[in-house]
């Protein structure tokens, strides 16, 4: 009797582990609702580490990291979560996480602790990771929530990169600390303030936004 | 029943001793590393004070070199050598922390200084770590002397968060060579220390004058500070090692 009512079950549509739905949940966050230029968030770590490629490189993968992790730990116990203390078990997991990769940093790579230091450790405050758990991964299986942690860690990654790439290009002269300009033959390049400050993360924000809403026609309502 | 006070505080607890164990153990296993890792980096500040890193590459034979080059001592602000602190531990100078004796008086403190020998043992540089504000946060440096304990031979300077591309640029190599052959005393046998000037000229600057950064007047003014305190805390012992230097020349 068991053995027909399995028979006559429909098959359970496994869904491609790659379906469109999923790598929309990669894509979007990209791009159409990047977290930075869109969501308009991560905005402050954005400023302060962007001086130089290098950081911002080290800076954009702890972040990765951090919410792709956070997401899947949340998502694994969602359904074990008492709501009402939701908020702070998400930011125990967050912390946590944060505080292995500053330890990592200063065991493994002193040199960019001392530069990283202070704003690894802010990722805890920063609202991309708090958003993402909160959105997604307490309503989500984890395997689609480490979908949306790899799209939203790489939408706030490239955004700073690209950020950075103009801002120590202009600021500096050099592109990962090797003097483009010198290696041209323009030896006096002067280093731009405006760029180094953080006033020109905003300038370059603001261009990136700006180009970015041309061209997929996204208005604020 | 998730709703409950007990689940809730179940919950919570369980989650604290996971994280707070998975933490502990990273901690723990990660420190010995973590210290190694700031003891090359203090070596390494030492060093460039003298000589060019770049020639040596892994960090055991920039320990190496460290372990067969420096000796090193503690002294007071009377320039006297101390070995044991106030409950009779023996004081090792590259331990001191230079930040929380920073906060005592200057007559409490202790002094660590390093001393660079040639091939023969022979004292070559002195050098002199000191401590003070830049414009956000600290700032710190070594400052290598020459045999006559006169001439800057090369400073190292370190930084907390001072604005990168502005006061930060104190711990590049351009900034600091600007203080290489400088002078701490005048003909007259004066202290007169070094004092970083406001604005970026580069001009031809006095023995007792460093070329400022532009738009990073507070830093400079922070490293003036500092060395001007920290060369007055070490004078006893710069003034005796000048005459006993003398002497033997």
């Amino acid at each position: 009797m068991s053995e027909t009512a399995t028979l006559v079950a429909p098959p359970k549509v496994r869904e491609a582990l790659l379906s469109r739905r999923r790598r929309g949940i990669v894509k979007d966050p990209l791009n159409e609702d990047n977290p930075i230029t869109v969501q308009v968030l991560g905005i402050c770590s954005a400023l302060a580490v962007t001086v130089k490629l290098e950081p911002t490189l080290v800076m954009g993968i702890a972040v990765i990291f951090v919410i792709v992790f956070s997401n899947l730990i949340i998502s694994l116990v969602r359904n074990l979560v008492p709501t009402r203390v939701r908020i702070i078990v998400q930011l125990s997991v967050i912390a946590t996480l944060v505080t292995l990769v500053s330890e990592v940093l200063k065991a493994y790579y002193y040199d960019m602790y001392k530069v990283l230091g202070a704003f690894v450790g802010l990722i805890i405050t920063n609202c991309i990771v708090m958003g993402r758990l909160e959105a997604f991964a307490l309503a989500n299986r984890p395997y689609e929530s480490i979908l949306d942690g790899v799209g939203s860690g790489l939408g706030y990654a490239w955004v700073i990169l690209l950020v950075a790439f103009f801002r120590e290009l202009l600021g500096s002269g050099s592109v990962f600390g090797w003097k483009v300009f010198h290696a041209a033959g323009w030896e006096s390049f002067p280093a731009n303030g405006l760029m180094v400050d953080s006033i020109g993360a905003f300038l370059v924000l603001g261009f990136i936004i700006w180009v970015q809403r041309a061209q997929n026609g996204y208005v604020e309502n | 029943m998730m709703q409950s006070n007990n689940y809730i505080l179940l919950f919570t607890g369980i989650m604290t001793i996971v994280l707070g164990g998975l933490l502990s153990f990273t901690s723990t296993y990660l420190q010995p590393l973590q210290k190694k890792q700031i003891d090359l980096d203090t070596k390494k500040k030492i060093l460039a004070t003298v000589t060019s890193l770049s020639d040596f590459q892994t960090p055991d034979e920039i320990l190496n070199l460290y372990d067969q080059r420096f000796v090193s001592k503690v002294i007071n602000l009377q320039g006297e050598e101390i070995k044991v602190d106030e409950e009779g531990n023996p004081l090792v100078a590259e331990e001191i922390n230079i930040q929380k004796n920073y906060k005592l008086a200057p007559e409490k403190r202790k002094y660590p200084i390093f001393i660079y020998q040639n091939e023969k043992s022979e004292p070559e540089s002195y050098i002199f770590p000191m401590f003070g504000n830049g414009l956000w946060d600290w700032i710190s440096v070594y400052v290598a002397l020459s045999g006559d304990m006169n001439t800057i031979l090369g400073v190292s300077f370190d930084h907390k968060a001072e604005t990168p591309g502005l006061g930060a640029r104190i711990a590049s190599s351009e900034v600091q060579d600007r203080f290489k052959a400088k002078k701490i005393f005048d003909e007259t046998g004066q202290l007169q220390s070094v004092r970083m000037l406001r604005g970026e000229k580069g001009l031809p600057l006095g023995p007792h004058e460093v070329d400022g950064m532009s738009g990073a007047t507070l830093t400079g003014r922070g490293v003036t500070q500092m060395l001007k305190s920290y060369f007055s805390c070490y004078a006893a012992y710069i003034l005796k090692k000048k005459r006993e230097n003398k002497s033997v020349r």
